[in-house]
């Protein structure tokens, strides 16, 4: 048996094969035979080590030094510098982690620590397939309290005292919905959630229904019993898969406890909830519209007086509310109107949820108090734009809200001021933008999404927005007129003033909004021919400003289609033949250089 | 769970508190991996994956791994919370498998915090 001088074993875990283990032992035996070191120095295999994610890991003994994420191209180095020489490899060393305290506390993360968690409470702490962990945290004792201690005049009058308001976006007061509900007579009435979360970029709805999917249910279980409706549908589309699973494994828990159903908790009350799915239609979020979709009608408004809490669902008095709304209700039972009434700004109570999204740091999903201000809430929460690029705008409240521009950003968030400024609060939806995206390419972005899931039934809505969207796609291809701006005005006046429903009222607002604070962007398209952001492909030359380019390649490499000649230390070309005009090297280029 | 009664609200708290509290000579450990739609299209399931092999080569009882919905930061799913009885809780950031099994070996069964991966300490 011979003697060896050192050795060197391969990590043969799991992790390490994948990340090519065996390729670097068979490298380092052939580069050992190569240099005759075959007889010194043996290698081995050995087991996993736990540094799965710096791997493949070779250990050399006797040091005992460990090395991380070689690949076989290192392996001449590492022989010839640690085995020959004596010198071990120290850019290849495996790294120590820093220490525990190096990571930051999560209350000095403004990202978690400017929140404040009533609706998302429970959100990545308990199971959400979990009825107990729901219970654990002080769930259905909201329930239990509203169905044995108190009228439903106390629920209603406890829901007013909270300042509650709807979550949906329109912001209509909770309580006094329930109490038109409630004083409707009739012995069949509805409670109805609406899930039918359809915005761009918006996703509040799905995260709560999919971490905490009880507290929607009791909060439907306590508007049951304040209006005295027996049955509920929660219409939720059916492209939240994960959600509706929640949901339905929920309803089957809550009903085997004795939480809906009959004589819930024992106090003699009837509730049962269905999860409905929709099939994807925008439109089916307005009230009136997603009533006659659970009625099995095709999802059209129909124009309203009656209200839904006269005549709703099977023309029976109903209450219909976001899934937001129903997730604060328990809470404000459990703990009163006042302790709900005293977070927020005078008009505007509790707390809201937005789905932050777009050119931001930390894209996720945020609860924070009303009155905080929008900049808080970007860069702050969101820890500002990517790329050091400048903020231009954030769009609220989807196709039937508007932008805010940045000299707005200290607009505290509330239903009021937020509608001051010229958007909606909306449900939640917050898309930052940055000066790379174009208004006017945005506004034909949502004029396009209104006129796609208009449902054809008012001529404003199904031929008005049409019309705004041949003009938008005008502009944005460089065939702007000069009097496209006031056609534009004129039609989203007569659009708002007569179309049947929100989604056609609200509908040119996009337009409006931009056209508000981004009117010069109409004008470059239209006189110029130019667009500022360079987001228009018909009106970018796909030049390159040699002065302004820095020479780094970087839109060569962006470039699908090889169009872009660069040599070190020599401005790009874009070679137009082969452009496809993606606009990729437009993002791209740190400089800004291409026109 | 059978039918409940107001009284009994209080009772399933306390025992599923005690259930999911980590204690010397019960669960120790709680893995959490955080597979709301966000996390799962992100890589939560094969990270679970990857953590339910280690756990079942480990052959430890007194470690708990649970799912549970977004913590809110989708740009850094996957994430995965692991909680050691008497440390701070430690939530990880852009997962995947071979972080998973670095993870469980160094930090769940060594006690190593993976400050690299780490995005915040918890209470």
């Amino acid at each position: 048996m011979s003697t060896y001088r050192a050795e060197i074993s391969v990590c043969s875990g799991k992790a390490c094969r994948e990340s090519g283990s065996h390729n670097l032992k068979e490298a380092l035996e052939k580069e050992l035979l190569r240099k005759g070191l075959n007889n010194e120095i043996r290698v081995t295999e050995t087991q996993c080590n736990g540094f799965c994610a710096q791997g493949p890991l070779l250990k050399v003994e006797p040091e005992g030094t460990l090395y991380q994420k070689l690949k076989e191209e290192d392996i001449p180095k590492l022989v010839e510098e640690h085995l020959v020489k004596g010198e071990p490899v120290k850019r290849l060393f495996l790294k120590p982690a820093s220490p525990p305290e190096s990571v930051p506390a999560m209350e000095d993360i403004p990202f978690y620590s400017k929140q404040m968690l009533i609706v998302l409470k429970n959100r990545g702490v308990i199971d959400p397939e979990s009825l107990e962990e729901y219970i654990a945290r002080d769930g259905y004792v909201g329930a239990s309290k509203a169905l044995l201690n108190m009228t439903s005049e106390q629920i209603i009058q406890e829901v007013k005292t909270s300042g509650l308001r709807g979550r949906g976006g329109a912001g209509f007061s909770t309580g006094l919905k329930w109490e038109f509900a409630s004083k409707s007579p009739g012995d069949v009435k509805y409670a109805l959630c609406n899930a039918d979360e359809g915005d761009p970029g918006a996703f509040m709805d799905r995260s709560v229904l999919e971490a905490d999917p009880h507290a929607v249910l009791e909060g439907m279980v306590i508007a049951a019993k304040a209006i005295g409706a027996h049955q509920g549908y929660i219409y939720c589309r059916a492209e939240y898969p994960l959600a509706v699973k929640r949901l339905n494994l929920a309803i089957q828990q809550a009903k085997e406890a004795g939480l809906l159903g009959r004589d819930i908790l024992g106090s003699g009350f009837d509730f049962d909830v269905e999860v409905y799915q929709g099939a994807g239609a925008f439109v089916c979020g307005e009230e009136t519209a997603l009533m006659q979709s659970i009625e099995g009608k095709r999802g059209m408004p129909r124009p309203r007086p009656p209200f839904p809490a006269q005549q709703g669902l099977w023309k029976k008095p109903t209450v219909l509310n976001n899934v937001e709304t129903y997730a604060n209700v328990p809470q404000i039972i459990q703990n009163g109107g006042t302790w709900y009434a005293g977070i927020g700004t005078a008009t505007s109570k509790g707390t809201k949820v937005f789905a932050l999204t777009g050119a931001v740091n930390n894209i996720g999903l945020v609860e924070v108090p009303m009155g905080i201000t929008l900049r808080e809430i970007i860069f702050d929460i969101g820890g500002g734009i990517p790329k050091k690029r400048k903020f231009k705008a954030v769009q609220l409240g989807g196709p039937s809200g508007g932008c805010v521009p940045e000299r707005y950003l200290d607009t505290p968030v509330d239903y009021e001021s937020i509608a001051k400024v010229g958007a909606i609060m909306g449900s939640g939806g917050m898309i930052v933008m940055n000066d790379q995206t174009c208004m006017v390419d945005m506004a034909r972005f949502f004029m396009d999404f209104i006129q796609d899931e208009s449902c054809g039934k008012c001529t404003p809505c199904r031929e008005g927005t049409r019309r705004m969207l041949e003009i938008l796609e005008k502009i944005t291809q460089g065939r702007g007129e000069p009097e496209d701006i006031d056609v534009l005005e004129e039609l989203s006046d007569m659009i708002r003033n007569s179309a049947l429903c929100g989604l056609g009222q609200t509908g040119p607002n996009p337009v409006l909004s931009t056209l508000q604070y981004f009117r010069d962007e109409y004008e470059a398209h239209i006189y110029e021919k130019r667009c500022p952001a360079r987001r228009c492909a018909a009106l970018v030359k796909f030049e390159v400003n040699a002065d302004l380019c820095t020479k780094c390649g970087i839109c060569s490499r962006s470039c699908p289609s090889g169009a872009i000649e660069w040599k070190k230390r020599e401005p790009a070309v874009i070679v137009k033949e082969k452009c496809v005009k993606c606009l990729s090297c437009i993002t791209n280029c740190p400089a800004d250089a291409i026109l | 769970m059978s039918r409940l009664k107001p009284e009994d609200l209080k009772q399933v708290k306390e025992n599923t508190l005690k259930e999911m509290a980590l204690r010397e000579g019960g669960t120790t450990i709680k893995i959490t991996v955080h597979m709301g739609t966000c996390g799962i299209a992100a890589g939560a399931k094969e990270v679970m994956e990857a953590l339910m092999e280690e756990m079942a080569a480990s052959g430890r009882k007194d470690i708990r791994v649970v799912g549970s919905g977004c913590m809110g930061m989708c740009s850094s799913e996957p994430n995965v919370t692991v909680e050691r009885l008497g440390k701070e809780g430690v939530l990880y950031k852009h997962m995947d498998k071979n972080k998973m099994r670095q993870v469980f070996k160094r930090h769940v069964l060594l006690g190593e915090v993976q400050t690299d991966f780490a995005l915040a300490r918890m209470k």
